[in-house]
């Protein structure tokens, strides 16, 4: 199958928006190489402003960009938006600001920098903040219609992507705030998002050669949240399981828990980054320490089924 | 604007201050005096503004970095005819649209919403680096605070402002000296603050008394340097007007009391 790294898809969404969209310019914080903003520098260098490495300056400059009717996209590492938070909370959300934030190399899957470089908090920073459109899109398909969706939302919009190359899988219908179902069951649904997809649809065919019938839906919109189409699923099948490259605290899990609590759940078990912080390695091998692999993942749901 | 009715707009702005933060129990009355010449200065003869069209594109911008010094933005929007003098009864209430510190959303006339300091310069070179982009004429003013200018975003800001030769923006430093805990000598010295400036790509002017109406108008009129950011260096008076507030951090963030409020205002007469 081929693979595309997200934040690659997430450049040339970029390059193909600012050929239709003259109000968007583009920041990054000297990581235009590694977020590959570097097409949209190359192809509109006049529309293109590098911030250096100063990634609060850079949230505030397009907050003041975004008021003279501009569509800024701001990328840097999802590691940092831990780093310029309080720009993002007060000099963007707080005035609902039209700033759009294409952060990557989120998750484990950024391997060898390391635990100081993998974001695993950056969903819940994001959940959190009111206005504020979360996307965590699986695949290069669902990056190009996030990218632009989020430049006909009005307001902010945060969108994360992964260094690691992830299958592209056939385009799905794509709806902001809408859940899609790749798998239909009934003894277990498996919700997720991000490109750790790839393994969890390894895991659902290892459940149903082990004759089960998994129900699986993966969502690109963390907020706002499908609750109607988690709610149903859960209604359905009654076990549910969480599965993200994030922490099990504030992520995808708990978006899912706050929409399905009282709704017929008979199990619910989280899996992700357990508490932890990462460390260096290849991407592969922080998979399996992590528990993420596709074997890992349907071994801990059969126990439960 | 005639220069005497500017002063008696400033000495107006000051007694709104202090009857909006008396009413409210709360607020930043010090900063708040210290800068109030510069906000009557920038809105009744500097900016190009009109409060019957506080959207127009084309107009000049203002942000208030030092947020918390609200009131003297408050007072003077409320004077030069954003909303009416009912609203200082809201000043830091519920539903009021004169929030603690200013938001954009809820009051008239406020270009961003701040108060988390070190943003508000950042926002205003986004503004002014924005306007550039767009090919509009507006000039971006922001006042900063000394206290502030401990946080590095200002300087990152700073950078840029130079790097991308913003001679659309002015930034003006309300330099009074203090802060809450003390002095800026005790918390944190600025060390020289025009070097720094000038050494960040500033074209620099320092005004000797920036509550001097006149002083603050020769500075602000000065013609922009091509290719340059400006930085005003406003040498100001904490309290400025109200003899018990004057160069004490105390005042910093304290309401007076019905009492000396009323002095307050006395001393602030005509």
């Amino acid at each position: 199958m081929e693979k595309k790294a997200i934040r690659v898809a997430y450049g040339e969404a970029l390059v193909k928006l600012g050929e239709n969209n003259e109000k968007v310019v583009v920041l990054d914080a000297d990581l235009a190489a590694a977020t590959m903003t570097n097409g949209f520098k190359k192809a509109f260098p006049g529309r293109f402003y590098d911030c250096g490495i100063a990634e609060a300056d850079m949230v505030d400059i397009a907050a003041g960009m975004s008021t003279m009717g501009l569509i800024p996209f701001c990328s840097t590492f999802a590691v940092f938006a831990g780093r310029c938070y309080d720009q993002i909370r007060n000099g963007v959300c707080y005035p609902h600001f039209n700033v759009k934030f294409g952060f990557s190399h989120a998750g484990i899957t950024l391997g060898e920098d390391g635990g100081s470089h993998q974001a695993i908090e950056d969903l819940a920073l994001m959940r959190v903040l009111p206005g504020m459109t979360v996307f965590a899109p699986s695949d290069a398909n669902e990056v190009y219609q996030c990218v632009e969706a989020a430049s006909r939302i009005d307001g902010p919009v945060y969108i994360r992507t992964a260094r690691l190359p992830s299958p592209i899988y056939d385009p799905r219908p794509f709806t902001v705030g809408k859940g899609n179902v790749l798998e239909d069951g009934s003894d277990c649904v498996i919700f997720t998002c991000g490109i750790i997809l790839e393994h969890v649809l390894d895991a659902c065919e290892i459940l149903k050669a082990k004759g089960y019938k998994p129900a699986l839906v993966s969502f690109h919109t963390i907020k706002p949240f499908d609750d109607q189409l988690a709610r149903e699923y859960t209604a359905k099948c009654k076990k549910v399981f969480t599965v993200e490259e994030h922490s099990v605290i504030g992520g995808l899990g708990d978006a899912v828990a706050s929409a399905v609590i009282g709704h017929g759940v008979e199990y619910f078990e989280k899996i992700g980054i357990n508490d932890v912080f990462g460390q260096s390695g290849k991407p592969a091998d922080l998979l399996k320490e992590y528990g993420l692999t596709g074997p890992q993942i349907a071994e801990r749901i059969m126990k439960n089924l | 604007m005639d220069i005497q009715a500017l002063k008696a707009t400033a000495r107006q702005v000051r007694r709104d201050i202090i009857t909006m933060v008396a009413k409210a129990g709360a607020g930043h009355p010090g900063g708040s005096l210290s800068s109030t010449e510069t906000m009557v200065a920038l809105y009744f003869d500097v900016m190009n503004v009109d409060p019957k069209n506080d959207k127009d594109p084309n107009r000049d911008r203002f942000v208030l970095s030092k947020g918390h010094s609200a009131p003297a933005l408050y007072g003077t929007l409320c004077e030069r005819g954003y909303f009416g003098r009912e609203e200082f009864d809201l000043f830091r209430q519920l539903h009021g649209i004169l929030q603690g510190h200013p938001d954009i959303k809820k009051c008239p006339g406020v270009d961003a919403s701040t108060g988390s300091l070190g943003q508000g310069i950042s926002i205003a070179v986004g503004m002014a680096l924005g306007a550039k982009h767009t090919g509009n004429k507006c000039h971006v003013y922001t006042i900063i605070g000394d206290g502030e200018s401990q946080e590095g975003l200002v300087w990152e800001a700073s950078m840029a402002a130079a790097h991308y030769h913003l001679d659309n923006l002015t930034v003006i430093l309300d330099h009074n000296g203090m802060q809450i805990d003390g002095t800026n000598d005790e918390v944190m010295s600025l060390g020289n603050i025009r070097a720094k400036a000038e050494a960040f790509g500033y074209d620099v002017i320092e005004v000797a008394d920036g509550n001097d109406m006149q002083q603050v108008l020769d500075a602000l009129h000065t013609p922009a340097c091509p290719g340059k950011p400006r930085y005003i260096i406003m040498n100001t008076l904490k309290g400025k007007g109200v003899s018990y507030m004057e160069g004490q951090v105390g005042w910093h963030g304290k309401a007076p009391n019905a009492e000396q409020a009323e002095q307050a205002l006395k001393e602030l007469e005509g």
